[in-house]
């Protein structure tokens, strides 16, 4: 087997803010090329942090203990500034979660658009240009002339949006992290939104990590899923095969929990409290409770 | 902003000018002091006093001084300074030169200090040198324009006298000026004596009245700046592979700016006001000196003149303020 694209072993770390309560816990995941990986939990999951480590750009706040993760073989958190530097935002590219405080909203999407095709690939305004274009027509923007000229203002959240997948995979990055990228969006946004992050990955072949909360997001467009509760992974593996069959009590409950569009009559199920009980015995625990799908 | 909010705006101007002069009438004819008593000497007999007060107008009712001023004014005539003898309206002309030089060349110091402070602080956030801009910051707010400028004197000026303490040229320099405006007329004609020595006479006010803007600018867009630097622009613009001087000039900085330029225009109008003070420590011959010794001297036409030229700077300062925040602010069409 060739070398996986990102691989984290034995992740663990802790927060400085809150008398170094662990936040990652021994956590491990192999990504390959072109995988889209949904990454869930309930706030403070861990898996906000797990993005963050990937993108250097962890909080002064959080401290990494132990564990590597490695990209294409070269671990990140051991890797001179320099050379992190010239991977972020090139190879490893970030849709935001907020499209609205992501883009600057004093300068035109055409500047926004182009730093990275000027600053990164050296290209001159008006080729750099060109490729905005392109872009922009690929996340299926209908008047893209008007929107480089437009101010974010002037655009909806769905639009914005379109606009932060362009630009994330603008570079031909390798890994695109994509941070709960449909939460601020009206839920008929987000379909559309989600669609085309699957499209654009495909198109590109680009691996994703794809940050939720919702596994009906994941049963969508991930190939596979790691869960997350407490800093700790409690179940990760093929999609079909972790939905599907569930090893976990807390993957049963919380698919349980989830709204079935099929059965809209069912009702929503709260995850029972022995469950709860059940994570918080296996979080003292200092060996790995991990359940696997081959 | 688009012809009819300027139009709105320039008649709210007019308006707002022509209440300033009714307030500085009405109030300059109710607060005690006589201007004709300031004239005459000891011992003039009624029938003079009498006579003096019907030269000046000063004896018909208030809404009857008030049009025949307003008329003339609108005219373009602004009276006769009952002091200093002279057409009002040119007296204006001779001096205000030499307070926009001043209040201009103040303000410029105080942006440039001020808005490269904030950079630099920002660039330093981390520092361990960070509380201690903060707190020299805050130590300079603390001090108004007049204090600085009585301690620039006992400073530079007594103590180690390396500027000069009054006026706005030396006589013994100077080579002519055809204009009031001696900073730029010889910067113009190239004249570097000239230049240099109104420059030297120039630098003790411009720190009064600049160095309390400076800190006042540096604080709020220091604070502004921060506020930019956490947001996710900042964030992504990073992951673009910006540097931190170009995520600081480049995405935070035209952000971060709007308040800043809001509040300095504001700033701005009561750094005008101080030019009366920082004048006078001077003898800088302003309009601000002059309107000291126009109030001592009871002079009821040359004070009004002033202070219509007073109201009409604020607003032209507010006007130019909004026009540059709009600017800034793509968010912002009227």
């Amino acid at each position: 087997m060739t070398t996986p694209l990102v691989s984290i072993t034995g992740l663990s770390a802790v927060s400085l803010r809150e008398g170094g309560s662990p936040i990652l816990r021994d956590v491990s995941l192999t990504l390959q090329r072109g995988e889209v990986r949904g990454l869930v939990g309930e706030s403070g999951a861990g898996k906000s942090t797990i993005a963050k480590a990937l993108l250097g750009i962890l909080p002064r706040t959080v401290k990494v203990t132990a564990g590597e993760i490695r990209f294409e073989g070269r671990d990140l958190l051991t890797m001179p500034e320099r050379e992190l530097r010239a991977i972020m935002g090139s190879e490893i590219a970030l849709i935001p979660q907020d499209p609205q405080t992501a883009l600057n909203p004093g300068r035109r999407i055409e500047a926004q658009l182009t730093d990275g095709l000027r600053l990164r690939r050296g290209m001159n305004a008006r080729d750099a240009r060109e490729r905005a274009l392109q872009l922009l027509e690929e996340v299926h923007i209908r008047d893209p002339e008007r929107v480089l000229r437009a101010y974010p203002h002037e655009l909806s959240g769905g639009m914005r949006q379109r606009v932060m997948i362009a630009a994330a995979f603008s570079l031909e990055p390798k890994l695109v992290v994509a941070d709960e990228p449909t939460t601020a969006l009206d839920v008929t946004v987000q379909k559309q939104i989600l669609r085309l992050i699957r499209g654009m990955q495909e198109a590109h072949g680009t691996a994703v990590i794809f940050v939720t909360h919702d596994l009906g997001v994941v049963a969508k467009i991930c190939d596979s899923v790691t869960l997350l509760y407490g800093g700790k992974v409690i179940e990760q593996g093929p999609t079909a095969s972790v939905l599907a069959a569930p090893r976990h009590a807390y993957t049963r409950a919380l698919i349980a929990a989830g709204p079935r569009y099929d059965r809209p009559d069912a009702g929503l199920e709260p995850v029972p409290q022995s469950v709860f009980d059940q994570l918080q015995a296996e979080l003292a625990q200092p060996f790995s409770s991990e359940m696997s799908h081959g | 902003m688009t012809a009819l909010s300027l139009m709105n705006r320039l008649l709210m101007a007019a308006i707002t000018l022509v209440g300033v002069a009714v307030i500085v009438f009405v109030l300059l004819r109710v607060v005690p002091g006589d201007p004709i008593a300031m004239m005459i000497s000891p011992g003039a007999s009624e029938a003079d006093i009498q006579a003096l007060r019907a030269h000046y107008g000063l004896d018909a009712s208030l809404p009857v001084q008030f049009a025949v001023w307003i008329k003339a004014v609108l005219m373009g005539d602004f009276g006769t300074s009952i002091s200093l003898h002279r057409d009002v309206l040119s007296l204006l002309a001779e001096r205000l030169p030499a307070t926009l030089e001043l209040a201009a060349a103040a303000l410029v110091f105080a942006v440039v200090l001020g808005l490269g402070i904030a950079v630099i602080a920002t660039l330093m956030a981390r520092s361990r040198l960070a509380p201690v801009v903060d707190t020299l910051n805050g130590l300079f707010l603390a001090v108004p324009d007049f204090i600085w400028a009585l301690a620039l004197v006992l400073l530079f000026g007594v103590l180690f006298p390396v500027f000069p303490l009054s006026g706005r040229i030396n006589p013994d320099v100077s080579q002519g000026f055809h204009t009031q405006f001696y900073l730029l007329e010889s910067l113009f004609t190239l004249r570097f004596a000239n230049l240099l020595d109104v420059s030297l006479h120039m630098i003790m006010p411009v720190l009064a009245l600049g160095l309390p803007l400076a800190s006042i600018i540096t604080k709020v867009l220091k604070q502004a700046l921060a506020e930019a630097m956490v947001q996710d622009y900042i964030l992504l613009a990073r992951l673009k592979g910006m540097s931190r001087l170009r995520l600081v000039m480049q995405e935070a900085l035209r952000n971060a700016i709007g308040p800043t330029i809001a509040l300095t225009g504001v700033q701005f109008t009561f750094l005008i006001g101080g030019t009366v003070i920082v004048e006078r420590i001077f003898a800088y011959p302003g309009i601000g000196n002059m309107a000291i010794d126009a109030v001592i001297n009871r002079d009821l036409p040359l004070i009004q003149g002033l202070v219509l030229v007073f109201g009409a700077l604020f607003i032209l300062v507010n006007l130019a303020t909004d026009a540059l925040v709009a600017w800034f602010n793509p968010r912002m069409e009227a």
